[in-house]
């Protein structure tokens, strides 16, 4: 059995995970394993159909009261009571906040590798094969798992959704067994940023900005633009981060984040190794920039060498324009 | 409070990575070594809680030889002591091997300490495995990917990065919190820092004095392949009147990339 362990927020199944649950699906196809899919928290087994609909065959519910808010401990103890009495041979993880907090303690607990990041995954001679970018996507490795169950995080935005399928299956509802006090730590609160933006690792198109954007107010400029598109996001160099012109949660780069969107929009920003390690595997890549020799032109699919207080507006504008066709 | 932080020597941002194929490894002549920029935030967290509350901060990092160069920098910035838990071992890109030896260094020879403060994730293997699986390993709680961090030394509240806003995560002590750009601004080392720095010892911790064996120690990770990314070929560039090209970048976005 191939299994994805599905993220909850705000009462419903996160698209990473659906995108995790998919690729679950394409590879157990391949290999000729079940499909199946985890839910943890207070009271879960409702969501259920949200799997069936991508194919899970059986819904692990894993459920206690205590797991109603999240604790990496907690959730740990539950997944692996989960592996130790279903015996997935693999379990899929989206590399999210969460994915990233958890899967590792989970892999621990199991005395399992884990294969972090992953943004392809393929079956040879009958074994899976993992690939993630290392050195910030410098260069990418492949790696097979020798433990078992075998577990990996899959980044978001990269494996697509796969089709609606039968809409229904089995609920299997497991009780999550806590020791008492092993639980030392957990989510107290969950603080929302004001805006109701998404962040920049969730988004189909990125719109950053860099220091061209000589000051703050700019940023308005790339807001509009990005706005255009339903699941958008604003980004930024960490030179636009450093000046305090926006929040360094938009930072992409290495010492950012690594974003993979549909299209990236690199606004005054030169293209710095760093900055290129966080963006280069966006699917499309425009670059706005006044200077024509800028190292970001060299990676970008497209380029408008032009003054991005002029070709802003425009863009946004015709960016409408093509959209409403 | 007793402190322990974990760094890690890696190639530094800057470095052009070049494949040894025959050996499946990073051709390591030529690469400059820095701590990973994470460690440092860790490190210099460390330092202020230290100054604020009183206590020490030992550095640990598993590795070979020349990783007692980010130790000394370490040192220089103001850690009291630093360990070497010597692995001979290249780059296994398995968290799990590395966080065994971690905590059984912990439990076996450094003695345990309040706060086991990590880098969210080492530069070049960007795992974001080792801290959570020590956590594990140890029965302790964890907050990854931190930006602010409050604690009273039996208690702690931290912020961790989540998409579109924060967790606050509330953990009793001993606890493994994972540092994040955001943090704090690492200071620099001092002309006396370094000078008192090389003075002083960093002892080296074997694996056999850690009681590991083969089995402990084979990697869970087979690497079958390693390659550099298919360089990315530059496009079309587009100039001349504002209002123009971005009509005919939008366009092509919707015609020949087919993107929105
Ligand atoms: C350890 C380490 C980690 C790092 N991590 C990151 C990271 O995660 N992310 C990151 O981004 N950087 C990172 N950096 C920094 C990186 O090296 C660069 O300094 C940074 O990316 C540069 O930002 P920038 O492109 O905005 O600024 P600049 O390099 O100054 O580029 C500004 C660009 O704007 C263009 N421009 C100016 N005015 C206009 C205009 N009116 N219209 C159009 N274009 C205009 C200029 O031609 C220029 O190309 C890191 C550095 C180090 C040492
Ligand atoms: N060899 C090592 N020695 C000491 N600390 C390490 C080592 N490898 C990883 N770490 C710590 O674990 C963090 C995350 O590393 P990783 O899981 O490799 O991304 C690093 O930022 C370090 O704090």
């Amino acid at each position: 059995m191939i299994a994805a362990y599905l993220e909850i927020r705000d009462g419903k199944i996160k698209k990473s995970s659906l995108e995790v649950l998919s690729e679950a699906r394409r590879r157990a196809g391949e290999m000729g394993l079940e499909t199946a899919a985890v839910l943890v928290g207070a009271s879960v087994a409702g969501l259920a159909p949200s799997a069936f609909a991508l194919g899970a065959a059986k819904v692990y519910a894993v459920e206690n009261p205590a797991l109603a808010d999240y604790s990496s401990q907690a959730y740990a103890v539950a997944l692996a009571g989960f592996a130790a009495a279903a015996k997935p041979a693999v379990l899929f993880f989206a590399a999210t906040a969460m994915g990233k907090d958890l899967a590792p303690r989970v892999a621990a607990r199991l005395g399992a590798g884990l294969a972090s990041d992953c943004t392809k995954v393929a079956v040879k001679d009958g074994a899976l094969e993992f690939t993630r970018p290392i050195y910030a996507g410098k260069a990418f490795l492949t790696l097979r798992l020798k433990t078992a169950p075998q577990l990996a995080t899959l980044r978001p935005n990269v494996f697509p959704l796969g089709e609606a399928a039968v809409a229904s299956g089995e609920t299997v509802r497991m009780d999550a067994v806590l020791p008492d006090g092993a639980v030392k730590g957990r989510v107290a609160e969950v603080l929302k940023e004001e805006s109701a933006e998404i962040d920049v690792t969730e988004a189909e198109v990125v719109v950053s900005g860099g220091r061209g954007l000589k000051g703050p107010e700019a940023f308005a400029l790339l807001r509009d633009l990005a706005a255009v598109f339903p699941r958008s996001a604003v980004g930024a160099s960490r030179s636009a981060v450093d000046s305090g012109w926006i929040g360094h949660q938009h930072q992409v780069g290495q010492t950012g984040k690594t974003v993979s969107p549909q299209l990236y929009v690199a606004v005054g920003i030169s293209g710095a190794i760093q900055h290129l390690a966080g963006m280069s595997s966006s699917k499309v890549i425009v670059a706005l920039n006044k200077d024509p020799e800028a190292p970001i032109l060299k990676v970008a699919d497209y380029g408008i060498v032009g003054d991005l207080f002029e070709v802003v507006p425009k863009l946004t504008e015709e960016l409408k324009k093509v959209l409403n066709d | 409070m007793n402190i322990l932080v974990f760094v890690k020597r890696v190639p530094d941002t800057e470095s052009r990575i070049r494949i040894q194929h025959e050996t499946r490894t990073i051709a390591q002549d030529g690469l400059n070594f820095v701590i990973s920029p994470y460690d440092e935030y860790a490190v210099e967290e460390a330092l202020r809680l230290k100054e604020a509350k009183g206590g020490t901060v030992r550095v640990v990092a598993v590795g070979r030889d020349e990783a007692a160069a980010v130790l000394r920098k370490c040192l220089a910035m103001g850690a009291d002591e630093a360990v070497l838990v010597k692995d001979d071992a290249p780059e296994t890109y398995d968290g799990l091997r590395t966080a065994r030896i971690i905590a059984r260094a912990v439990e076996r020879k450094l003695g345990g300490a309040d706060l086991l403060l990590f880098g969210k994730q080492s530069v070049g293997a960007d795992n974001s495995q080792v801290p959570a699986m020590v956590a594990e390993l140890l029965g302790l709680p964890q907050a990854t990917v931190v930006t602010k961090l409050e604690t009273d030394g039996v208690s702690a509240t931290a912020l961790r990065e989540i998409e579109g806003g924060f967790e606050k995560v509330a953990l009793t002590l001993p606890a493994v919190v994972t540092a994040q750009k955001g943090l704090n601004e690492p200071r620099y080392e001092t002309l006396k820092g370094i000078m008192a720095a090389k003075k002083k010892p960093v002892p080296v911790i074997t694996l056999e004095e850690l009681g590991l064996g083969p089995d402990d120690l084979r990697s869970a990770v087979e690497i079958v392949g390693l390659d550099v990314p298919a360089a990315r070929q530059a496009g079309r560039v587009l100039q001349g009147d504002p209002a123009e090209t971005a009509r005919e970048l939008a366009r092509l976005l919707r015609h020949e990339a087919k993107v929105i």
